[in-house]
């Protein structure tokens, strides 16, 4: 399993994709294996605003249905919209074209966004799963 | 065979006691290869009592719901197992070894139970009850290219094997009981070998099919499979709080066969009322899933539960089996779900969803 060195990682295995001010979000590869075929996925309406480490839709396979965490603060601007007539793009390309939502993040004052502190690099994430078995 | 799995990549899950593989790629695929090519169970979770001596099918006859003592040896038959107050205890499939031998599968579950009631049923009749869990591992060839896949490897004559029929033969020079049983709807076949020659049948079973499309299935494609077949889960639709006839399965009650059977008098009591509730099926206008313990609704007023819901990829839409009141008018009313908080339309469906075209 290989998960994206530029991208950052959370502890409840969503991936963001920082772009400026604006967050790409998704579930790893690592959470598409374990929950197995997705068949639905319920995600924050643009304008929502969503808090990191909140539940803030619904990620549902075959055998389970998981909450879906924000990994980061700010303004929901964007939802994948195919993922309505397709969800198995979570399983098959979870990096790409399986991606969730997008997120305008407050700016640290430095021209990037403001992050938290506790999104963790892809080494960082395998170790988390690793240990997970 | 958990080194097995696990090199072939499974997500493995814990039931029963058992570390058992729930999915090895996309549980999709493994269901739809079962439907239209083959798929490799391995079930060893399950359990294997056997009930040996003269007396072994009146012991049987008293001790379940089933007329065993009058199944012809090589026939096997799908029973079940009550309380004194007509609740059932397990489902399950007995298989006639021989004139005197007869072995009992239980689910994984429920087979210290099982074990302990047949023992004690049968103290008052010349017959012995083992468990022989540990003495079997067990492999399911499921699907309509089953036949000719296992054909090539056994000594058996498996097209002249009826359903719900078993042999002894060998696979893949193991000795094995081999039955044309199984739990997804399909034809298919059951290997009982030894825990031994497990990994061995099973390798030769994946060589022999791939070619086939036989793929090895998890425990998550055989629920969707039983699911469609409109099969009962024992802690699902059938439990000791539930009777045969609720669960729309009162053939399997023999109040013709003579004699006494624990659950007789209660069982006849239930049979001759209407059924407090029924058992029916349900397709889900959504890609929600209806998941076991969420309500059914009619015009708005819970008037059942949900016991199973999956997606269906035969129906490409999620189905479910749920347990209505009688007093529900479901034929009129307008039916739905209640799937966490909001009520997703649902309609009435004959089960099973799905039977295959003989």
């Amino acid at each position: 399993m290989s998960n994206p060195a530029e991208l950052r990682y959370t502890a409840e295995h969503e991936w963001v994709s920082v772009e400026g001010t604006l967050a790409s979000v998704g579930i790893t590869e690592y959470a598409a294996q374990q929950l197995g075929d997705v068949v639905y996925v319920s995600l924050p309406a643009p304008g929502t605003a969503v808090t990191a480490g909140e539940p803030c839709g619904e990620v549902e396979s075959v055998k389970s249905v998981s909450d879906l965490y924000s990994p980061v603060d700010g303004e929901v601007t964007e939802i994948n919209t195919e993922l309505e007539d397709d969800p198995s793009l979570v399983n098959a390309e979870p990096y790409t074209a399986g991606w969730m939502f997008r997120v305008r993040v407050a700016e640290d004052g430095n021209g990037d966004a403001a992050l938290p502190t506790d999104l963790l690099s892809a080494a960082e994430y395998e170790e988390l799963t690793k240990s997970a078995g | 065979m958990f080194a097995e799995h696990v090199r072939l990549g499974a997500v493995m899950t814990s039931f029963a006691g058992w570390q058992m593989p729930l999915r090895y790629g996309s549980e999709t695929a493994e269901h739809q290869a079962v439907r239209h090519a083959a798929g490799l169970f391995d079930l060893s979770h399950m359990g294997e009592i056997l009930v040996r001596g003269p007396g072994a099918g009146a012991a049987l006859d008293y001790a379940l719901t089933g007329y065993l003592s009058v199944v012809p040896p090589g026939r096997a038959r799908y029973t079940m197992i009550c309380a004194a107050d007509g609740g059932v205890l397990d489902d399950l499939v007995v298989y006639r070894q021989g004139e005197q031998e007869y072995l009992v599968i239980a689910n994984a579950s429920n087979t210290s139970v099982v074990l302990s009631e047949l023992r004690s049923r049968a103290s008052g009749f010349d017959a012995s009850v083992t468990d022989a869990t540990d003495d079997y591992a067990l492999i399911a060839v499921q699907g309509p290219a089953a036949a000719g896949i296992l054909g090539g490897l056994t000594d058996l004559d498996l097209g002249a094997m009826k359903y719900y029929a078993g042999a002894f033969g060998s696979v893949a020079g193991a000795p094995a009981w081999v039955a044309r049983t199984g739990y997804t709807g399909e034809d298919g076949f059951e290997v009982f070998g030894r825990p031994a020659d497990a990994v061995a049948i099973w390798d030769a079973v994946v060589s022999e099919g791939a070619p086939a499309g036989l793929v090895p299935a998890g425990l998550a494609a055989r629920d969707t499979l039983r699911l469609e077949a409109g099969m009962p889960l024992y802690g699902n639709e059938l439990g000791p709080d539930m009777t045969p006839f609720e669960a729309g399965l009162g053939r399997v009650v023999k109040f013709d066969k003579p004699g006494d059977f624990v659950g007789r008098s209660a069982l006849a009591v239930v049979a001759a009322a209407e059924p407090a509730r029924r058992l029916v099926g349900l397709t889900i206008r959504s890609r929600r899933v209806a998941r076991h313990g969420y309500p059914v609704l009619a015009d708005g007023v819970v008037c059942g539960t949900v016991t199973s819901g999956a997606p269906s990829p035969t129906l490409g839409r999620p189905i479910a089996m749920a347990y209505l009141n009688a007093s529900a008018d479901a034929g009129d009313a307008v039916l739905a779900v209640g799937i966490r908080g909001e009520a997703v339309p649902a309609q009435l469906m004959d089960l099973p969803f799905y039977s295959r075209s003989r």
